[in-house]
């Protein structure tokens, strides 16, 4: 940890139609670390990241990426960055192969054909190389996406929630490749909006309605919440969560399966306010979740954002 | 079923009213198309500028002059004394006719030899000549009519005192594939040039693709080069074919010099491809840009002198043409092929042209951006 950080930004703010989409995010990703971005929709993830790898200038603030500064150096931090859009950001009208070898061409990589026939390869691609991308299925292309945001070796990726729609098992691989990439030194800034991918990343950072809520380890943002959750297992536990809810002392009851997740800021609260069911219901402390941490951040920030940004 | 159709009909006017661009189709074409085919289109120009070309100063000269004036076809703006200047204005595209008056022509009238009058029409553009000929006539007689007194008299009886040449100039059999033909050259170019380069950007963003692009270290000017080098290729093709069509097909005269016909044309496709990719950096979808492609390419048909004469339009809409790139490529198109310009007489619409491609391609870089936002 005492090379310099990979992403090092402070104070990003970006207005759109003077509504502040971001807010003075500060955000510091180590080489190396998977860090994970979470947020609710139209939070400024998006943005945020098109600020990081320069499609974006801030309105304000500003950092390092790679020890470059955003504001001066955003070319130079282009040719080592590598950003997967959210839409699937490829040439449908082109093959897999031509995609591959225009990013190619475009970083202007020597031995063209060989980084191109072994990202193809490692894609498991190489037999339908010339099929066009437009007609893949959503999780080979995100496969071919990701392949061709790491094509040129850039040392950070940004990933705009690259599994949305993706089947498990895909996903799974998906987030193997990484795990893969990062081992290798790469950084990974990765949006998400499932708390599995969440728990996956070496820390996640959390922002609503463009302001950094939460940052950290799983652990660490957790305990920051100072949240205490109880778990109510007996027959009919989920259906009383509404009226549980409806409890002072309870910010949240949610059934899952047959059990009930109830959580609060204050155990004995918790406690008290679930007591009229203790008879049918036996509740027993446990683990607040990241999901429990998400709700709870975002009913305390203020709502601000009534449109998705672009 | 009903229900259910009417159910569609409320999406649909939903959908087209949040749309300015269909909007501006629905009321604005009528009423362009009125303005254009009611107002601008004139098949009987009036008012075309004449040169007379005067070698013998006499009152009968004079007369004539001050006839052509008083009719409505022709508005002398020269008189030049100068033999051959009439010839030059004819070139240079200044004026439509050019009378000239012989030299000994009163002398040879009092004499009863039926002296010639040469009428020179510039029949590049063969449509505005056919009735401004016979309003010559008329008023080459009232003049005389006005000079033949006294013993003179007898010279209005019997044959015409005065024999009234027509020659059509550039173009002798007054064959209008010589005149479209080489404007096809504008129409064509602009058509496609302009239209798809116009979709070309909005194309990337519709699709996505652009973030993609702007996220790598291409430039924006690298993006926008890239983009126009295909369709320069494609421009290039479409002049060879219809020069070869103009050549072999239409047999349209080839009087200039062919490398300054490319080298326009080459300008006039610069101009064509800046103004698609501006007109891209100011629509947010290709829908859009198919509308703006439209709103300048049917003016550019039917104003700039392309299907119909150029001075039989009113001024104000002569003004408005100007603006046009495709006015000036036609004026130089036709010039080189028909009326042998030289690069000092295509000059001043070049200029016009390079201006144009400055202005635009100014604009195009202002409004593209590396940024997605």
């Amino acid at each position: 940890m005492n090379a310099i950080p990979a992403i090092a930004v402070r104070g990003l703010t970006k207005r759109f139609a003077g509504r502040t989409v971001v807010d003075s995010v500060d955000l510091t990703v180590q080489p190396g670390r998977i860090c994970g971005f979470l947020g609710p929709n139209g939070s400024g993830k998006t943005t945020t990241l098109r600020m990081i790898c320069g499609l974006l200038i801030p309105d304000a603030g500003g950092g390092e990426v790679l020890g470059l500064d955003l504001a001066t150096k955003r070319r130079a931090i282009k040719h080592q960055i590598g950003y997967m859009t959210q839409k699937f950001g490829l040439f449908s009208d082109l093959s897999i192969a031509e995609n591959l070898e225009f990013v190619a061409r475009v970083y202007r990589l020597d031995n063209r054909k060989a980084r191109v026939d072994a990202a193809l390869e490692r894609l498991g691609l190489a037999s339908r190389a010339d099929q066009l991308a437009g007609k893949l299925s959503g999780g080979w292309k995100q496969r071919l996406a990701l392949a061709a945001a790491v094509l040129h070796e850039p040392r950070i990726l940004l990933l705009d929630e690259p599994t949305a729609g993706v089947d498990p098992q895909a996903r799974r691989e998906f987030w193997d490749q990484i795990h893969g990439l990062a081992r290798d030194g790469m950084t990974v800034l990765v949006s998400t909006h499932y708390m599995d991918e969440a728990e996956r990343c070496h820390e996640i950072a959390y922002i609503a309605y463009g302001v950094m809520l939460a940052r950290g380890t799983i652990s660490q943002v957790i305990a920051a919440s100072g949240l205490k959750a109880l778990l109510g297992e007996g027959p009919g536990a989920d259906r009383f969560s509404t009226e549980i809810e409806a409890r002072e002392g309870v910010e949240m009851a949610a059934p899952f399966g047959t059990t009930l997740h109830v959580c609060g800021p204050d155990l004995a609260a918790l406690k008290r306010a679930v007591e009229p069911w203790a008879g049918r219901v036996s509740f027993r402390e446990s683990q607040p979740t990241l999901e429990d941490v998400f709700i709870h951040l975002m009913k305390s920030a203020p709502d601000n954002s009534v449109l998705e940004t672009a | 079923m009903w229900e259910r159709i009417g159910a569609m009909v409320y999406k649909e006017v939903r959908q087209m009213l949040r749309d300015p661009g269909t909007i501006a189709m629905m009321f604005m074409f009528p009423i362009i198309q009125l303005l254009i085919f009611g107002v601008a289109i004139n098949n009987d120009p009036r008012h075309l500028p004449m040169a007379v070309e005067v070698n013998d100063n006499s009152p009968v000269s004079r007369a004539i002059v001050a006839a052509l004036g008083t009719t409505s076809y022709f508005d002398v703006t020269e008189v030049a004394g100068i033999y051959g200047a009439g010839e030059r204005l004819l070139a240079e595209g200044k004026v439509q006719f050019v009378l000239t008056i012989p030299a000994d022509f009163s002398r040879a009238l009092v004499r009863g030899q039926r002296p010639q009058l040469l009428l020179s029409a510039d029949a590049t553009d063969p449509a505005s000549t056919g009735p401004a000929v016979a309003a010559v006539n008329q008023a080459v007689n009232s003049a005389l009519a006005q000079q033949l007194v006294g013993p003179l008299a007898q010279r209005q009886t019997g044959a015409a005192p005065v024999d009234l040449v027509l020659h059509r100039a550039y173009n002798p059999e007054g064959i209008t594939s010589h005149n479209t033909v080489p404007g096809l050259l504008a129409i064509i170019l602009s058509m496609t040039m302009v239209a798809l380069t116009a979709q070309s950007v909005t194309r990337e963003h519709e699709l996505g693709t652009m973030e993609n692009l702007l996220a790598t270290p291409l430039r924006p000017i690298e993006v926008m080069v890239g983009k126009i080098v295909p369709y320069f290729g494609i421009g290039v093709v479409q002049v060879l074919v219809i020069l070869a069509a103009a050549a072999f097909i239409f047999r349209v005269p080839f009087e200039g010099s062919l490398a300054l016909l490319l080298g326009v044309t080459l300008l006039f496709t610069l101009v064509c491809l800046a103004l698609g990719f501006t007109m891209s950096t100011l629509v947010s979808s290709q829908v859009q840009a198919m509308q703006a492609s439209m709103f300048y390419l049917m003016p550019s048909i039917l104003l700039s002198g392309f299907a119909f004469p150029f001075r039989g339009m009113p001024v104000p809409i002569q003004w408005l043409a100007e603006t046009l790139p495709p006015t000036h490529y036609i004026r130089l198109v036709r010039g080189i092929m028909l009326k042998g310009w030289d690069w000092r007489l295509a000059l001043p619409e070049s200029f016009v042209l390079l201006a144009m491609l400055l202005l635009f391609t100014a604009i195009a870089i202002r409004r593209y951006r590396d940024t997605v936002a």
